[in-house]
C-alpha cells in the first residue's frame, strides 16, 4: 500500500498566503509547478520543518509531524533536501559533505550506503576534492547524494537544476530518474519549468497564488483549459504518452502511436514498442472542420471532438479549446476563428499540431 | 649600552588578564553576535549601540561607572564583597570585569559580520542533514566563520592589552595585582625612566602592529568562503 503525504496548510504574510489541503501518494515523483510567488518554495519549506506555519497538519504515512500540539523539528522528520544552489559544505571535501548527514542516522535506519548512492550519482572521481573544484553539474549530484545518505523518508528538491544550463540539466535528470528505480525514494519536486520534469512527474500539484489549482496524474491535469494563468502561455499544452510505432530512415522520421492515431517526430533512438511522453504547446495546434485530404505540410493531423471551450475574455483574441482524442489536447485559436468555424461542443475537428516540442522517454507502465 | 633592567610581571599580568578577557568575550560574544546577526527584532539596533558605546566613551566614563559598580556598595561589587570578602574594585578580576565590557565591540562586531556573510542557509542545510542547532553551530557555522574568529580574538586581545584609563580607575596601581604594562610605562616615564619605558613602548607598539599584519595578511589567504 503506498503512504499518503497529507498537508493542510494555512499562511497568511503580508503580501502572500497559501492555503493547501492535499493529500498526495508518496511515491514516484510529485512535481509541484507553478508561476514564481505561487508558494511553492514555501510548501517545501513548510512539509521540511524550515518554516512553522501558524496553522497546519502535516502528515507522512502514520507518522504526523504537526498539528495543533505537535512540531517536529526538521533534524527529525527524515526529509531531505536539495535547494536550487547546492550549498555544499565548503570547508569539507566531497566525502565528508556526503557523509555528513549519514553519520547523523541512527545506524539502524540507515537503508543507503555510500557506495551504492556515489555509484549510481556518478560521484567515485569527485570523493576527495572539494566543492569549489566541481562543475554545478557534479555538486547539485553531490548534494542529491549527501540528503540521499540521511536515508530519507522523503525528498523534497526545490528547483534543483534551475541555475544549470540546458547540457548539466539534461546530465542530472538520468541521476534523479535512478534514484526512484533504485532506492524508491518518493520526491516532491518543485519547478516552474515543464521541460525540466516531463520525464521524471508521475503526479502534479499545479499551484497558483497560493492556492491548488489542479492535482492528479500528469497527463490529466495538464490539459485544462483554465491552467493558462497557472502555466504559462510558452507552455500550456497537452501532454501524452504515446509508443513508438516505427523508424521511417528514408525521411528521418519516428511514428508514434497514440490512441490508433499516428504522430510523426524526428527519429528518435528509442526501440519499437517503448513509450514516450510528448508535450504539445497550445499555440503549436490548429483546427479545421474539414479533411485535409493532402493540401497541407502538416505531417501531424488528429481527429477529435470539441471538449471544452475556454472562457471568452472580452479584450483577449485567442481562446484555449479543449479536444478530445482519446486523451485531452489543448489548443489555443484566435476568437475569430471560433467564430468563423463556429465550434461548439462534441463537433468533429482535425487537430494540426505544427509542433511536437519535447520528447521524452519514459519506462514506466 | 647595557639594556635596563625591565620588570617582567605586568607583561606577564597583562597577557594574563588579555588572554582571560579573551575567552570570555567568546563566550559572551559568539551568541549576542549571532542573534545579532539573525533576529527580526526591534530592539536589535538597541542592543548594537549598546555594545558599540565602548568604542566613544571616554575610558574614564566607562571606568568611573565600572567603578562605582564594583566597589563596596555596588550592584556587583556589594554582593560580591557579601561572599568573598574583597570588592571587585582594584583587584584582577575587577580588571577581567571590565576589560571584557571595554573590548566588548571588538569582539562582537567581526563575529557579527562573519555570521552575517555565513547566513541562514548552512544551519538549515545541516539541520535538514539531521544536525542539532549546537551540532551545526560546531560543525558547519564556525569553521565558516574562522575568519571572524581570528580577527575578534586577535582584535580583542590586542586591544586588551592596550587600555589604560579604564584599568587606572578600576585597578588602581597594584603590582603583582593590578599593574599591567600600559600603567607600566605611565609610571617610568612619571619617573623620567624613558629607558625602560621606551623598551616596553616599541614592544608593545611592534605587537601590535605584527598582530595587525598577521590578521591582514591571513584574512587576505583564507579562501573566500562562498560555493
Amino acid at each position: 500500500m503506498t503512504d499518503l503525504l497529507t498537508a493542510k496548510l494555512k499562511v497568511d504574510y503580508p503580501g502572500f498566503n497559501l492555503d493547501i489541503d492535499l493529500s498526495l501518494p508518496a511515491k514516484g515523483v510529485t512535481v509541484v509547478f507553478g508561476p514564481s510567488g505561487s508558494g511553492k518554495t514555501t510548501l517545501l519549506r513548510c512539509l521540511s520543518g524550515l518554516e512553522r506555519p501558524p496553522a497546519g497538519y502535516l502528515k507522512l504515512a502514520d507518522q504526523v509531524w504537526q498539528d495543533d500540539e505537535t512540531f517536529i523539528p526538521i533534524e527529525k522528520r527524515k526529509v531531505g533536501m536539495v535547494f536550487q544552489e547546492s550549498k555544499l559544505f565548503p570547508h569539507l571535501n566531497i566525502q565528508e559533505n556526503l557523509l555528513y548527514g549519514y553519520q547523523r542516522t541512527q545506524p539502524l535506519e540507515r537503508n543507503l550506503h555510500l557506495d551504492e548512492v556515489v555509484q549510481v550519482l556518478g560521484l567515485t572521481a569527485l570523493l576527495k576534492r572539494y566543492p569549489d573544484k566541481l562543475s554545478g553539474g557534479e555538486r547539485q549530484r553531490v548534494a542529491i547524494g549527501r540528503a540521499l545518505l540521511t536515508s530519507p523518508k522523503l525528498l523534497l528538491m526545490d528547483e534543483p537544476l534551475a541555475s544549470l544550463d540546458m547540457q548539466r540539466k539534461a546530465e542530472i535528470i538520468p541521476f534523479i530518474k535512478n534514484i526512484e528505480d533504485e532506492f524508491k525514494t518518493p520526491i516532491i519536486y518543485v519547478s516552474h519549468s515543464m521541460n525540466e520534469v516531463l520525464q521524471l512527474v508521475d503526479t502534479m500539484v499545479i499551484l497558483n497564488s497560493g492556492k491548488v489549482v489542479n492535482w492528479g496524474p500528469v497527463e490529466e491535469v495538464f490539459s485544462d483549459v483554465q491552467l493558462r494563468d497557472a502555466v504559462g502561455d510558452e507552455q500550456l499544452g497537452a501532454i501524452l504518452e504515446a509508443g513508438v510505432a516505427e523508424h521511417d530512415e528514408e525521411f528521418g522520421l519516428t511514428r508514434l502511436d497514440f490512441m490508433g492515431q499516428a504522430l510523426n517526430v524526428p527519429k528518435q533512438n528509442i526501440p519499437v514498442g517503448q513509450k514516450l511522453r510528448v508535450h504539445i504547446h497550445s499555440k503549436d495546434v490548429s483546427l479545421s472542420t474539414a479533411p485535409p485530404e493532402g493540401t497541407t505540410s502538416v505531417l501531424n493531423i488528429l481527429q477529435a471532438k470539441v471538449a471544452k471551450i475556454g472562457t471568452l475574455e472580452p479584450k483577449g483574441y485567442s481562446v484555449d479549446i479543449e479536444l478530445d482524442a482519446g486523451r485531452p489536447i489543448l489548443a489555443t485559436i484566435t476568437r475569430k476563428s471560433l467564430s468563423n468555424l463556429n465550434l461548439k461542443p462534441g463537433q468533429p475537428v482535425f487537430a494540426h499540431i505544427k509542433a511536437i516540442k519535447m520528447v521524452h522517454e519514459i519506462d514506466k507502465f | 649600552m647595557e639594556l635596563p633592567l625591565i620588570d617582567l610581571e605586568p607583561i606577564w599580568l597583562s597577557l594574563q588578564l588579555a588572554g582571560i578577557t579573551v575567552g570570555i568575550l567568546l563566550l559572551i560574544a559568539t551568541p549576542v553576535a549571532w542573534w545579532l546577526a539573525h533576529t527580526r527584532s526591534r530592539i536589535r539596533v538597541v542592543v548594537e549601540a549598546v555594545v558599540a558605546l565602548p568604542l566613544v566613551l571616554p575610558p574614564t566614563v566607562l571606568g568611573f561607572y565600572l567603578l562605582i559598580l564594583l566597589g563596596p556598595h555596588g550592584w556587583v561589587g556589594g554582593p560580591v564583597q557579601a561572599i568573598t570578602g574583597s570588592p571587585l574594585s582594584f583587584s584582577f578580576a575587577g580588571l577581567v570585569f571590565a576589560s571584557t565590557l571595554y573590548s566588548l565591540p571588538f569582539v562582537v562586531q567581526p563575529l557579527h559580520s562573519a555570521f552575517e556573510s555565513v547566513g541562514k542557509t548552512p544551519l538549515e542545510t545541516a539541520q535538514s542533514l539531521g544536525a542539532s542547532r549546537l551540532d551545526a553551530f560546531f560543525t558547519v557555522i564556525s569553521p565558516l566563520a574562522r575568519r571572524g574568529y581570528l580577527t575578534a580574538m586577535v582584535l580583542g586581545f590586542a586591544h586588551t592589552l592596550g587600555e589604560f584609563g579604564v584599568v587606572l580607575m578600576v585597578g588602581g596601581n597594584i603590582p603583582g595585582k593590578t599593574k599591567v604594562i600600559s600603567i607600566e610605562i605611565y609610571d617610568r616615564v612619571e619617573v623620567l625612566e624613558y629607558a625602560q619605558a621606551h623598551i616596553l613602548s616599541a614592544g608593545l607598539l611592534i605587537f601590535s602592529f605584527l598582530v595587525l599584519l598577521m590578521v591582514y595578511t591571513v584574512n587576505r589567504r583564507l579562501p573566500v568562503q562562498v560555493t
